[in-house]
């Protein structure tokens, strides 16, 4: 058991404490295991085994791909009917329960509060589902009047062999709005992601570049990868509007599909989570020429060095001097709230298992405060986001992956912005960097213990060995390691709390750490009569 | 508005369900399973599901939930889950050590039609399953029913499996319920103590979705029925089973299987529904009602009797799950109430005939559906139609109260947003008083909010 007060001096190797956890397993499964740990050493290209199929019966942390796609990258788009085809517990567990805010105006349509679902019954798995599917779009467009419809599949449908994307076309000539499905049956991949891609794959078929319209400013950007969870999306927009870039359109947080169909005119893609929509960077970038770069808006260090980086790229000295002006102004609340709480909590322990691009990006927050990530790993992130971008032309493709479509996506000429491309050429050649991702490991200290799909077991041996302050997950692992008391922070669902991104958001996750790391009520656990000696006697009636 | 495109013209739906007033079955036998000591569930599907269950019950219970999966892959999905659950029954007894594994499948695995009791049996005869070790399943199509028909389905397993007539009567009684909280779990253990009857009740979630917090994590806390108990269960003298949807297919399963006589009651939400489960308590344990029974029901018909100037001609609509609803229908009803309008989403004919029997003499005006299609969107609309004083419901119904300004009281499954229903209970006489405390909060809170300042009473 390692003292963590010796910890100044770097991390202690957790070699012995893997063998420990890996010594449960039957033999087949420590085998696999033992790939998917790292010992992380930045100096060193490692790899780490991910992507791959879960362990039956190990207690994974994973969701579906249904959840991927619906759940996370359409659930947050407000004018589309996101209908679910399927018995009604897919539709009902994805109804409200994540936080992606979203602004509608007085009129606006905004669906996000309703749960959309064919709710199928035996005789609809029996004689097929597709009559019922049809008259649900049928009865929501007389309903609710939409300009679109996703149809989003679950386990049975492709079993029993429902063509969503047949029913889909024959409902959008007979109704004449925007109707496509998804075939995002939650067995297809093995995790969450393979649901990125299809939801990638979809919206780019069948939304990007729908409509055209005028330019509305002169730094058109796109967000891709930000969900808007606990208002994030909203404050990056503030500090957007006050630096002058025009915002078209998020992916997805507080987003519509009209802003979808139009995000094709924009100069620049930003990619957040670099997880779920690298594949729509990828493929805009292919049909319209539009370059994209990683950027990270958690932590304030990371929103300065991500809005110069996007500063830079339109090398306008006007935006630059505005730009740097908010950094100025913004830095200088935050580094108020950061002198305060930083001698609080500095060298603090924190880990850190979180879907695919959170566990990387609180990094910054946590380094900006002196607490120390001690492990790290992601529920269904692949290499690239451990190890880098660099490494994509090594991974290979497994069964389980492999039905996954690519899209085949061409160059449209029409649309396709050569200015953009040159000035790609030019910037690179001064050393800047388009579609990098370097990763979480080259981030991570030496010695940190990488995990990839951490499972029950892990996370109470990780608990036993290095005693954190502080663990990062999500709902399913908030209690049980409370229960060891030791405070749980959500970065799915922030705790109901949030936004956390940018500057304002810097300065909630202070305070948040402030008050989960400085609190006494962890010390409240036991009672005062668990340490002290009980008091001998007893009262008696004289009678 | 939150719900800004609902409004009051219905339309006859027949395929298309919004906000559904039920989820699908997997989460019930999740959950009781989690009401048998030392017992793991298990769902044998894709793992989304699994996923999506647990965190649905520890956002309602602020507690641990564990179960494993056997994480489908689209190869398992086509040549069947068999290997995915061998290898998860090794898993899960080398690592996690539970003594019981509770299979519960998914609309994938009942789709390909795997068939879990031989794939059980293949494990045993494998070796896979340890001395003394149990592995039950019970089979929960995620399209047919609802949450509350597999939570039946999984107590009706543990009883197939576990609850042998070994024809030495025991002086006890079996309980049943359907789907309550550990805080009635609790006060149902607790009515029967007051009585001195011997029960056993399950399944029985208190000390488990309620543990202290001690600065150690138990994976198997120390609540639950126990299998001696379960096993007892076919010695017993009679079952009391609660709720036509949760318990009476155990109790069938029961009387079936080892001759144990059951009584079918209502879970006891309210007044009547509480007095005639003391009764059948008291016939199946064959003990007469104890006087402090009988005062715990006087100071109930006194906040009553105090209150009822608040409670009279107040229209009220509720959603939730049939087993929970009938009776609190009728509760309302006896406190001179007008529950107007009620859905649920899990079917069963039941309901009808109930609900009827209930409202159609007193509240000629009530509206009350089940099944398809009977769902928040629909109970919404007639809101719109003519208004309501009070909405009970889980969680979901905040979007409507806050839309339609009506005063709302949280009970059901999920909540979501709000502590107390895991630590107060709503069944016997005291849950009575607490449903009664929480309606008049939150009609009195709104008299408070609304009243000119020149009627704003300090005694109310």
């Amino acid at each position: 058991m390692p003292n963590k007060k010796n910890y100044i001096n770097g991390l202690p190797d957790p070699s012995e404490f893997k063998e420990e956890m890996l010594k449960k397993y039957p033999r087949k499964v420590a085998k696999k295991r033992d790939k998917a740990m790292i010992i992380n050493d930045p100096a060193e290209g490692q790899e780490i085994l991910a992507n791959v199929r879960t362990i039956p019966g190990i207690i994974t942390q994973r969701g579906c791909t249904y959840a991927g796609c619906k759940g996370v990258v359409l659930g947050p788009t407000r004018d589309i009917i996101n209908l679910v085809h399927g018995p009604i517990g897919c539709s009902f567990y994805a109804w409200l329960t994540r936080r992606n805010q979203t602004r509608a105006e007085e009129g606006d349509p905004n669906f996000m509060t309703y749960a959309f679902s064919t709710d199928m019954q035996d005789e609809n798995i029996v004689f097929g589902g597709e009559e019922k599917l049809k008259n649900a779009i049928r009865e929501a467009f007389e309903i609710f009047n939409p300009s679109s419809i996703g149809i989003f599949s679950t386990c049975p449908v492709g079993l029993i062999g429902d063509d969503v994307h047949s029913v889909a076309r024959e409902m959008k000539a007979e109704l004449g709005i925007n109707i496509f499905g998804f075939s995002c049956e939650g067995y297809r991949g093995v995790s969450q992601s393979a649901g990125h891609h299809i939801a990638n794959n979809g919206i780019f078929k069948h939304v990007v570049g729908n409509t055209d319209r005028p330019r509305t400013g002169k730094f058109q950007v796109n967000l891709l990868g930000e969900y808007n969870i606990g208002g994030d999306a909203f404050e990056i927009e503030r500090i957007f509007e006050e630096c002058g870039l025009t915002l078209l359109s998020t992916y997805s947080g507080n987003s519509t599909v009209e802003s979808f169909a139009y995000s094709h005119t924009a100069d620049l893609n930003m990619v957040m989570c670099h997880r779920s929509i690298n594949y729509i960077a990828e493929m805009m970038e292919e049909k319209y020429g539009i370059p994209w770069i990683k950027v990270n808006f958690i932590g304030a260090d990371a929103t300065a060095k991500t809005l110069r980086k996007i500063a830079d790229y339109f090398g306008d000295k006007e935006l630059s001097a505005k730009v740097e002006e908010v950094i100025a102004r913004e830095s200088a609340k935050v580094k108020a709230v950061a002198d305060l709480v930083k001698p609080k909590v500095q060298g603090k322990l924190a880990m850190m298992f979180v879907g695919g691009s959170r566990a990387h990006h609180y990094q910054e927050l946590f380094t900006e405060l002196g607490v120390r990530v001690v492990s790290a790993g992601y529920e269904f992130a692949h290499r690239d986001d451990y190890e880098g971008r660099e490494v994509i032309p090594t991974i290979k493709i497994d069964a389980d992956t492999r039905n996954i479509e690519d899209l085949i996506v061409s160059k449209d000429d029409a649309n396709y912005r050569d200015d953009l491309v040159a000035k790609k050429a030019k910037l690179e050649e001064s050393g800047y960097e388009f579609r990098d991702y370097k990763g979480m490991m080259p981030d991570m200290s030496k010695n940190s213990l990488v995990i990839d799909d951490v499972n029950h077991w892990e996370t109470e041996k990780l608990i036993e060995f290095y005693k954190p302050d502080i663990f990062c997950a999500g709902i399913k692992e908030k209690y049980v390691v409370q229960k060891y008391g030791i405070p749980l922070k959500q970065l799915h669902s922030y705790d109901y709390g949030g936004p956390y991104a940018a500057f304002g958001g810097a300065i909630n996750f202070y305070k948040e750490m402030e008050r989960m790391l400085g609190t006494d009520i962890w010390k409240l656990v036991d009672a005062p009569w668990k340490h002290e000696p009980e008091i001998v006697g007893s009262v008696t009636y004289d009678s | 508005m939150l719900l800004r495109h609902t409004t009051s013209n219905v339309k006859e739906r027949k395929a298309l369900t919004v906000n559904p007033a039920k989820t699908c079955q997997p989460v019930g036998a999740m959950y009781a399973a989690l009401g048998v000591h030392g017992c793991l569930p298990h769902s044998h599907g894709s793992q989304g599901c699994c996923s999506y269950h647990r965190s649905a019950l520890t956002r309602h219970y602020k507690e641990p939930v564990m179960a494993a999966t056997s994480s489908f892959t689209e190869g398992s999905s086509v040549f069947g889950g068999q290997a995915n659950l061998l290898q998860a029954i090794d898993n899960i007894f080398t690592i996690y050590e539970p003594d019981i594994i509770a299979v519960h499948s998914t609309c994938l695995s009942e789709t390909i039609g795997d068939d879990l009791g031989q794939i059980v049996k293949k494990a045993l005869d494998d070796g896979k399953i340890p001395e003394g070790k149990h592995v039950v399943q019970a089979s929960t199509p995620s399209y047919v029913g609802s949450h509350v028909t597999g939570y039946a389905n999984m107590l009706e397993a543990f009883v197939k499996y576990f609850a042998y007539n070994t024809e030495e009567k025991i002086r006890q009684v079996n309980l049943l319920s359907g789907w309550v909280e550990p805080s009635d779990m609790r006060e149902l253990k607790r009515i029967a103590g007051l009585m001195d009857i011997k029960t056993v009740l399950l399944p029985d979630t208190s000390d488990v979705l309620d543990t202290p917090m001690t600065g150690e994590y138990k994976m198997y806390p120390k609540g639950g029925t126990t299998v001696e108990e379960i096993a007892s269960m076919g010695n017993s003298m009679k079952t009391v089973a609660m709720g036509e949807w949760g318990a009476k297919s155990a109790a069938v399963m029961l009387d079936n299987k080892c001759k144990v006589p059951f009584s079918l009651t209502e879970v006891p939400i309210g007044l009547k529904a509480t007095d005639r489960f003391i009764q059948e308590l008291s016939l199946a344990g064959k003990i007469s009602i104890p006087e402090v029974i009988t005062e715990e029901r006087g100071r109930l018909v006194d906040v009553i009797t105090d209150m009822h100037q608040y409670l009279y001609g107040k229209r009220v609509a509720l959603f939730g799950d049939p087993d929970t609803l009938i009776p609190l229908t009728e509760f309302l009803v006896d406190l001179d109430m007008k529950p107007v309008y009620i859905v649920s989403g899990t079917p069963g004919k039941v309901f009808d005939k109930r609900m009827a029997a209930i409202l159609d003499e007193k509240v000629p005006e009530a509206k009350y559906k089940n099944g398809p299609q009977a769902d928040m969107f629909l109970i919404h609309q007639w809101i719109k139609e003519e208004p309501v004083d009070l909405l009970i419901g889980n969680t979901y119904g905040k979007y409507i109260s806050r839309d339609e300004g009506i005063p709302f009281v949280r009970m059901g499954f999920p909540i979501l947003d709000r502590i107390g229903h895991s630590y107060f209970p709503t069944v016997g006489y005291q849950g009575a008083i607490r449903i009664l405390e929480k309606m008049l909060g939150v009609i009195m809170d709104q008299q408070d909010a609304t009243a000119p300042e020149e009627s704003f009473e300090l005694v109310m």
